[in-house]
């Protein structure tokens, strides 16, 4: 498995040869730099930990500033780790970069999507409007919530209304269109959680890569 | 951050695209696969309507064919379109002529836009072809000499 870190800067679309287009999200992902390898011995599993993008140490507390400099590299806004099967076959410094991917892999990008505040039924769970005329008055209201006396209450786990995105979003097996190793860019067939500047996770496809 | 979406773009798109209106009558020069072979297909007919931007231009032709209103979208940048030549320059009041669908006979016709700005149109469109077709011969003359 392979992990990298980045921000997505939005979408646009490319041409295939054949003429077909495909609609690509940008994502500017690496260098990234491994700021701690866990290992079975000290930690109970075996992981590294990759950082991404230059932060002011000034923005940071001093305990994450005390991890830097044991690491011995400069201060990084986002950190996320990546589990691994096996001890780590990287040091705490090294570098990985887009040419990690290639044109045609398959990825999972996971990324927090767009806050929505407190939406109602329709937009947050897809459900139907109601009558706008002949004298209805539920137009956006989400229906009957259950029975009667039997079973007496609402079931829990009932979709309703209430707080809608900015939560971690995984979108599965998407495909690499084009590796710009120049400028550090990736080329993703399709959409990615969150808004353009958002923080995303990209790494190779879990399911999805056919066997053989 | 939409700059870099720009460069992105700018560095895909055509180099040279025909200057078009809506209104104009135009012959599309457009890329069709049979089997193994490749030929190029014309399509004549009348712009209805520029949409998108950049590299998502598209333009929506419209004709009639056998008494059959016909109507087909071609992304300009698409490299099947090998190139737009426009044959009449229409004289319209609107960006959309989305209602030229509703017509049937000698009313589907588009007026054609003469005078000054229509001699101006031809003149800059043969010279932004003359342009292109010197920077790619001197493109391809560098690309040899390499």
């Amino acid at each position: 498995m392979t992990l990298i870190l980045g921000r997505k800067r939005g979408m646009t679309q490319v041409f295939t040869t054949e003429g077909n287009v495909i609609g690509v999200t940008i994502v500017e992902v690496g260098p990234c730099v491994v700021t701690d390898v866990r290992t079975e011995a000290r930690n109970g599993y075996d992981a590294i930990q990759l950082g991404f993008e230059d932060v002011r140490e000034k923005l940071l507390s001093k305990p994450v500033r005390g991890h830097f400099k044991t690491a011995g590299v400069t201060a990084k806004r986002f950190l996320r780790e990546e589990r691994l099967a096996a001890p780590a076959a990287f040091a705490v410094g090294d570098e990985i970069a887009v040419d990690a991917f290639a044109e045609g892999d398959l990825v999972d990008v996971i990324g927090t999507t767009k806050g929505r505040g407190f939406a109602g039924g329709i937009k947050r769970h897809g459900f139907s409007r109601g009558n706008e005329t002949h004298g209805c008055h539920n137009v956006r209201q989400i229906g009957a919530i259950g029975a009667c006396a039997y079973p007496g209450r609402v079931f829990k786990g009932k979709r309703m209304p209430g707080h809608f995105g900015n939560k971690r979003h995984t979108t599965k097996n998407l495909k690499v269109v084009r590796v710009d190793v120049e400028r550090n860019l990736l080329l993703i067939a399709g959409a990615v959680p969150g808004p353009a500047g958002g923080f995303v996770q990209v790494q190779a496809a879990k399911t999805g890569i056919k066997k053989g | 951050m939409s700059s870099l979406i720009q460069t992105l773009e700018a560095e895909m798109t055509k180099d040279f695209v025909t200057a078009l209106n809506a209104g104009d009558t135009v012959e599309v020069h457009y890329l069709i696969r049979e089997g193994e072979k490749e030929r190029v297909q014309l399509f004549v007919g009348t712009v209805l309507a520029i949409q998108g931007a950049g590299i998502r231009t598209a333009i929506v032709v419209r004709r009639i064919v056998q008494g059959e209103g016909v109507e087909r979208i071609f992304p300009l940048h698409s490299p099947r379109v090998r190139d737009v030549v426009v044959t009449r320059r229409g004289k319209v009041r609107r960006a959309k002529l989305y209602f030229l669908r509703d017509r049937v006979g000698k009313k589907t016709r588009v007026t054609e836009l003469l005078g000054d700005k229509a001699r101006a149109a031809k003149v800059a469109d043969a010279t932004a072809r003359k342009a292109h077709a010197e920077a790619q011969a001197a493109a391809k003359a560098n690309s040899e000499e390499a």
